[in-house]
């Protein structure tokens, strides 16, 4: 077994690597629950995680950087609101372009800026958000001798750049916002029915665009966390489908704030382990028993329902079964306490993997708001 | 009613998107400090004055024909499937299957079996999340995107664990027989005594199937009943259902036929190319198709005009790329202005034209 600190070592890391995921879901909470898709979440993200590491390199001053980045973002934004809510375009083909232009352009300006093959240079202190260290924390040097108390805090909770501890406070904000002001009641609503805050004399385009303009801010902070605090500079298509990921833990969360904290910081773990581990063992009867399990349910699932549904759950139990099949015909000779190495892609692919089980109602059914990607026509 | 003409509609709205596009593509060149006019003169020498040009230009516009049909069939039943890059890679573990595991006797039977094995495994790709939109009501663009995801892993899982040979690094199977490799347009050249044309260019026979493709998929839409259920779903829901289609049905069998087309890019890339399974082989074509379909209307004559179109872009940034200080990726920012442009924009485009009619219908009536 790993011992504790390891574990705090991978909690520590989960959190740093939930945090841009965090602040980017949150982003598309705020545009989801206006109505406004936004598959253009990781081009946001990727304009300002470089245009904040090019700003804090030429400048040196990580908080000009900052300021570019979201300002960057929120440019992004304006075009996905001026597409979808002025122009009442598709929200989706919106979102697929700005992902485009922002690949495209942020490796052709880097390339012209810094001759690099699309990256910045790498920032010095003051470039960057460095960790802040609470009283009283020990430094990495003596934490093998410190005490369980004093690790879980040097650890976990002291030692992160300030960008983690905005990002966990945006929690609570968000949720507040949304759930005790008027603005947040408003802004859900025009989620659900535009038609009747629009009869109620809001402006249904105001609150649509400060919905997206908001997922901006938070998509720029993102952004200059994994550009100057994650990471050490900019480089082409950094954001490595982040964006994707936060989608996906947004539905996950469905739609909310404090569970979108929870579905972020699980995703995070994933990749913690996923880096951390190169090979997880499991015991191979109990994973395929558990394989085959599924693969039962899903068949006893399908007994009463239409032909389409048993040929595909059928054949998606099938195949299950196969793998459970494969697993134990790999350790039928090794006896029953036999390990199986657990591909690494395979943790890779579980945050889209539980999204789509999320998303197909299975296991607690994410409905999204309900006017989400239908422009607002007003009537005349 | 319709205000303007259809060919307004259908030519004119393009060409002035991809004017636009190119307008800002130009003043983005200008900026680093190069000249559009020398880029674009580069472009063209680069792709149309030489044969080994066309060859890599053809090379990609297989890849966005099938990509951009791929899509268009989803839109035709009002689906957007985001989800090509992962059905062409999973398609391309299929060809990988079918060429490592089936011993061919001759190309031609070899690209038959590799077709429909490509066909079958995006098919199944895409049906998952049909199935889910289908019967479930999970939004198809989250779910394809998912897949994307999946599809990536699967593929590296595949890569790395099973096809890949002993004492090999790269992550990539062993080389096809020789048997199932395809004719290049090289190969075609000098059976009728041009050797020196199309000199080590990738463009292969598969770019016919492309072409067959579009035929098939004019008549599957235009000419048949399914393609008739598959346009009154797209158009409206409530009436398709009131007529008497099956919205479930519909929905699987627009995303399958979706799917097999994307999986059948691989026959050009895996097949006719690397002759062997990479990683990575997609390169995005899969969001290409998205591109082109929008530009292409939908239809497979414009899906063949704008993927001849990307193709010429792809092969010209790569002769940018080497002549010049403009990266590749300026092609991508050119992608996504086509896609802003005469996707999202659209109603900025069209509304002056439509204007424009409505008051010249009115000074006549």
């Amino acid at each position: 077994m790993i011992d504790f600190l390891t574990l705090l070592q991978v909690l520590d890391s989960s959190l740093r690597l939930a945090t841009p995921l965090l602040l980017v879901c949150l982003a598309g909470l705020f545009s989801e629950r206006a109505g406004i898709f936004d598959i253009g979440l990781e081009g946001k993200l990727l304009a300002a995680a470089f245009v904040s590491a090019a700003f804090a390199a030429i400048t040196g001053s990580v908080w000009l950087g900052l300021l570019a980045g979201i300002l960057a973002s929120i440019m992004l934004s304006l075009l996905h609101g001026l597409a979808s809510i002025t122009l009442r375009g598709d929200q989706i083909i919106s979102g697929v372009a700005i992902n485009f232009l922002a690949a495209g352009l942020t490796v052709v300006i880097a390339q012209d800026l810094f001759g690099q093959g699309g990256r910045t240079p790498p920032l010095k202190s003051g470039g960057r958000f460095e960790p802040i260290n609470f009283p009283g924390a020990t430094s990495s040097k003596e934490i093998n001798d410190a005490g369980p108390l004093l690790q879980l805090y040097s650890e976990l909770f002291s030692g992160h750049s300030l960008l983690v501890y905005i990002a966990l406070l945006t929690v609570p904000i968000s949720w507040f916002v949304l759930y005790k002001t008027r603005y947040g009641l408003r802004l859900r609503a025009v989620g659900e029915n535009p038609a009747a805050v629009d009869t109620a004399g809001i402006s249904v385009i105001g609150l649509r665009y400060s919905a997206v303009v908001i997922g901006g801010v938070l998509c720029g902070i993102a952004g200059a966390y994994i550009a100057t605090s994650l990471q050490a500079n900019f480089t082409k298509d950094m954001s490595a489908g982040r964006g994707f990921i936060a989608l996906a833990a947004l539905i996950f969360a469905k739609w909310r704030p404090w569970y979108a904290l929870g579905a972020c910081l699980l995703f995070g773990f994933f990749f913690a382990v996923d880096t951390r581990f190169q090979n997880i063992l499991l015991p191979a009867w109990a994973l395929s028993g558990f394989l085959i399990f599924i693969a039962l349910g899903l068949m006893s699932y399908v007994w009463k329902k239409d032909l389409l549904d048993k040929v595909v759950l059928g054949g998606l139990a099938l195949g299950i079964s196969v793998i459970a099949i494969m697993v134990i015909s790999s350790v039928w000779n090794s006896g029953t306490s036999s390990q199986i190495k657990i591909p690494v892609v395979f943790i890779q692919s579980l945050p889209y993997i539980l999204t789509v089980v999320v998303l197909a109602g299975f296991v607690g059914k994410a409905i999204p708001p309900r006017a989400g990607g239908q422009p607002y026509v007003k009537e005349r | 009613m319709d205000v303007m003409p259809k060919w307004i509609d259908r030519i004119v709205v393009p060409l002035i998107s991809l004017f636009l596009a190119a307008f800002l593509s130009a003043l983005l060149i200008l900026a680093i400090g190069e000249s559009p006019i020398a880029a674009l003169n580069l472009m063209i020498e680069g792709t149309l004055f030489r044969s080994a040009g066309w060859g890599y230009m053809l090379y990609y516009t297989t890849n966005f024909i099938f990509t951009g049909l791929a899509v268009s069939v989803a839109f035709h039943a009002a689906l957007f499937n985001i989800g090509g890059e992962g059905q062409a890679m999973i398609g391309g573990l299929g060809v990988a299957l079918v060429c490592l595991f089936i011993p061919w006797p001759h190309w031609t039977l070899a690209i038959l079996g590799a077709s429909i094995g490509a066909a079958l495994f995006g098919m199944i790709w895409a049906g998952l999340p049909a199935y889910l939109q289908a019967k479930r009501g999970s939004h198809i663009v989250i779910t394809t995107i998912m897949f994307n995801f999946i599809a990536a892993g699967v593929l590296n899982f595949f890569l790395v664990d099973v096809l890949k040979p002993k004492g090999s690094m790269d992550p990539a199977s062993a080389n096809f027989p020789a048997s199932t490799h395809l004719p290049t347009f090289q190969d075609l050249a000098s059976l009728f005594g041009f050797e020196k044309a199309f000199r080590s260019a990738p463009a292969n026979v598969s770019f016919f199937i492309a072409l067959l493709a579009c035929v098939a998929v004019w008549y599957l839409i235009w000419r048949s009943p399914l393609g008739y259920e598959i346009r009154a779903l797209g158009k409206s829901g409530p009436a398709a259902r009131y007529a008497g289609v099956r919205p479930v049905k519909i929905i699987m069998i627009a995303m399958m036929i979706s799917g097999a087309l994307c999986g059948m890019m691989a026959i050009n890339t895996t097949q006719g190319e690397s002759e062997r399974l990479i990683l990575n082989f997609t390169e995005g074509a899969g969001f290409i198709g998205i591109a082109v379909a929008l530009m292409g209307r939908s239809h497979p004559l414009g899906v063949l005009l704008a993927a001849l179109l990307f193709g010429f872009l792809y092969q010209g940034g790569a002769e940018l790329a080497l002549w010049t200080k403009i990266p590749r990726e300026l092609i991508v920012v050119i992608q996504a202005l086509v896609i802003l442009f005469t996707g999202a924009l659209s109603l900025m485009v069209r509304a002056p034209l439509e204007s424009f009619f409505m008051s010249m219908q009115k000074a006549k009536g």
